[in-house]
């Protein structure tokens, strides 16, 4: 068996369906390496590798990591929830705001069961681990009509600990009819670590709702994540989300989504940036359920050094989602010739009268635009520089309306590219 | 003293196809010269050279500025000395801020040249004097470089980035194609606003009409790679009055050889 999969089963003590999901993920193992969505992702480092649970509680978190991020917001560090850097003010009335660990606690954690919900590929082995190893996470749920104009803004830190930690997290954002919400996820390393992050988000847009949703992953360059987003939209539901892969070692993320109500919309953009020896994979399943539903998705990528970005983008259109608008556009700069971009777009119909589009590349930087820069007098590393943040901060435009949080998004990128030497 | 120099230029695109065969040419500061010539003539490959593109090689001649080796320097070395092209085909720039990127342009040539930089309330300054002139609105600074700008709009942000930058050599290439006669004018009137005596022009254009408004004090008939004819603005209208094809029966026996 795996070291991995052994470490991280040692202590366990659940019983039930917990027990039955560690015991399948156990017999099962990890993917093959023939496994068509791990093809491009290999696992054989991270399956001989062990992991000690995260301990409960986790040492002081310097409130510094969290000063420029403003209330209502939720903290954890190394999977473990921190009140004291947690601020809840600023929420109106109909909105709830807690952690899974409270809402399993509290009075009808039935309501609360999401670690028992079905869902597709729950039988995945991440996915299997986390429902059974998961013990906290974040919870929104926002009530009928109610509009939350304030970020709600989600921490997750890592923290240097002895030895490499594991932990799972399960999410739960929910929208009822008509509500709106914007949430802001930050994944931060507050020092070098190698831990590995297991996390699921579930995400359910209900009728004429709309949730705005921006996903920050900057944390340690040594550190694995494994990350799901399994949203579901309803009726005329809106979701716009936009995902910066920035940090990580090792960084997964399975987005995927169910468009299952008429005229449900999903606007959905995001930036892998793959510099050192960092994995970064991004695998979408757009699941265009009702008809007359649209998504429009555009990623971009960058990869240098011995980086490694890898992109799926996966549509389907059912049959009777008649009416379905689909874009999906691939962008990305190989900056060396030891970096490596795998991008797949794959797109399934099997309805009528859809307007379907998807498009990959891959190139350098556009030699013109160089010699444009440049003749005007800007040095080469400069006007390097400058294309480079312009490309990758093209995802945010069609996304983030607000200015604010478009310029803190765009310092996060610069940083990024800046501290990664891409420039 | 002569402010641009070229000797003898040869030079071959793609390795090996010869573009310019020979050409000189004298440019001293405040004049105004005008190349004309029909297509594939080099006219944009000698706009292209002097500013720095690549892929061009120079196979024989030199080029001066104000006395230095021109072709020893990086595109934006000859930026700071003064060089500006004015393309014919703008590049747009998503994600790049038209300010932003104008104000980092002013400040690396002032910077290169040991000059203060200017900081965003002086630039802005100079910004707004500029602005007049050129009848360009100011919301096209708040966009992508030439993002979604009509072709008008493209050159005369052209011109602007000229106005600002304040070079000693402006060469215009081709700033007339796709203009209609407004845009034209206001393109004009641009370049009219900036000349002086210190400053020297190559309009580059493939028409007369360009040089009804901006009066050129020497036009050079650009045939095959080399200057065939020159002289003041009249030969500019015996070649609208009688085309290219009657320059090629005048052809003097030198340039043919």
């Amino acid at each position: 068996m795996a070291t991995l999969l052994e470490s991280l089963a040692s202590g366990f003590s659940g019983e039930g369906a917990r027990r039955a999901a560690l015991e399948s993920a156990l017999r099962d193992g990890l993917p093959h390496a023939r496994t068509e969505s791990w093809k491009y992702t290999s696992l054989r480092q991270l399956e001989r590798r062990a992991f000690s649970p995260a301990p409960l509680p986790h040492a002081g978190v310097d409130a510094a990591l969290v000063a420029d991020i403003p209330a209502p917001r939720l903290v954890f560090a190394n999977g473990r929830f921190d009140a004291g850097l947690s601020d809840l003010s600023g929420l109106p009335d109909g909105v709830r705001l807690l952690t899974m660990a409270q809402a399993l606690a509290g009075d009808d954690p039935r309501e609360y069961n999401v670690l028992g919900r079905s869902y597709e590929r729950a039988d995945e082995v991440f996915a299997r681990l986390n429902a059974a190893l998961a013990d906290d996470g974040a919870v929104l749920r926002v009530a009928e009509g109610v509009a939350v104009a304030a970020p709600v803004h989600l921490v997750f830190i890592g923290l240097p600990a002895e030895g490499d930690l594991a932990w799972h997290s399960r999410h739960l954002i929910e929208l009822r009819r008509g509500a709106s919400a914007t949430v802001i996820e930050h994944h931060l390393a507050g020092g070098d670590h190698a831990h590995l992050g297991n996390a699921i988000a579930h995400v359910h847009v209900a009728a004429n709702a709309t949730l705005r949703h921006a996903r920050v992953q900057d944390e340690s360059a040594r550190a694995t994540l494994v990350t799901r987003t399994d949203a579901v939209l309803a009726r005329e539901s809106s979701y716009r989300r936009l995902d910066l892969e920035l940090g990580g070692a090792l960084s997964r993320h399975e987005l995927n989504v169910r468009l299952e109500g008429e005229r449900a919309e999903l606007v959905a953009n995001g930036v892998l940036l793959a510099s050192g020896r960092r994995h970064v994979d991004t695998r979408l399943g757009i699941d265009h359920i009702a008809r007359d539903t649209r998504c429009e998705l555009g990623w971009r990528g960058m990869a240098a050094g011995r980086g490694r970005a890898v992109f799926h983008g996966g549509i389907q259109i059912r049959e009777g989602a008649d009416g379905t608008d689909a874009q999906l556009s691939n962008k990305n700069l190989l900056l060396s010739d030891t970096a490596e971009i795998d991008t797949q777009p794959v797109l399934v119909i099997h309805a009528d009268e859809v307007t379907a589009a998807h498009g990959a590349t891959v190139g350098q930087l556009d030699d013109n635009a160089m010699f444009y820069l440049r003749s005007r007098g800007m040095p080469e590393p400069e006007a390097r520089a400058m294309l480079t943040a312009a490309f990758v901060r093209e995802p945010l435009v069609s996304v983030v309306e607000t200015p604010d949080l478009r310029e803190r998004l765009e310092a996060r990128l610069d940083r990024a590219i800046a501290a990664q030497a891409l420039a | 003293m002569t402010m641009l120099k070229i000797e003898n230029l040869h030079a071959t695109v793609g390795g090996d196809r010869e573009i310019l065969k020979g050409l000189s040419l004298d440019v001293k500061p405040g004049e105004v010269h005008a190349i004309m010539g029909p297509n594939g003539a080099g006219k944009s490959t000698l706009g292209n050279i002097v500013a720095g593109r690549e892929g061009y090689d120079v196979t024989a001649g030199r080029v001066e500025f104000d006395g230095a080796d021109l072709l020893a320097l990086e595109p934006e070395e000859r930026a700071a000395a003064g060089v500006f092209l004015a393309f014919q085909y703008p590049v747009e720039i998503p994600g790049v801020n038209n300010t932003y990127f104008l104000r980092s342009a002013l400040n690396a040539q002032r910077k290169a040249r040991g000059e203060e930089e200017l900081d965003s309330m002086q630039f802005l300054k100079l910004v707004r004097e500029k602005l007049g002139v050129l009848h360009l609105d100011d919301r096209l600074l708040h966009r992508g470089v030439n993002e979604g700008f009509s072709g008008g709009e493209k050159k005369r942000n052209e011109i602007f980035q000229m106005a600002v930058l304040e070079p000693k050599l402006a060469i215009l290439d081709e700033t007339d194609s796709g203009l209609d006669i407004d845009a034209l004018r206001q393109v004009a009137d641009g370049v009219n606003a900036l000349r002086s005596p210190d400053r020297a022009f190559l309009v580059i254009t493939h028409y007369q009409r360009l040089l009804e408004y901006i009066k050129p004090d020497f036009v050079h008939v650009l045939a095959d790679g080399r200057i065939v004819e020159s002289g003041g603005p009249e030969l500019a209208l015996q070649l609208e009055a009688h085309g290219y094809e009657w320059l090629r029966e005048r052809k003097v026996p030198e340039a043919v050889a």
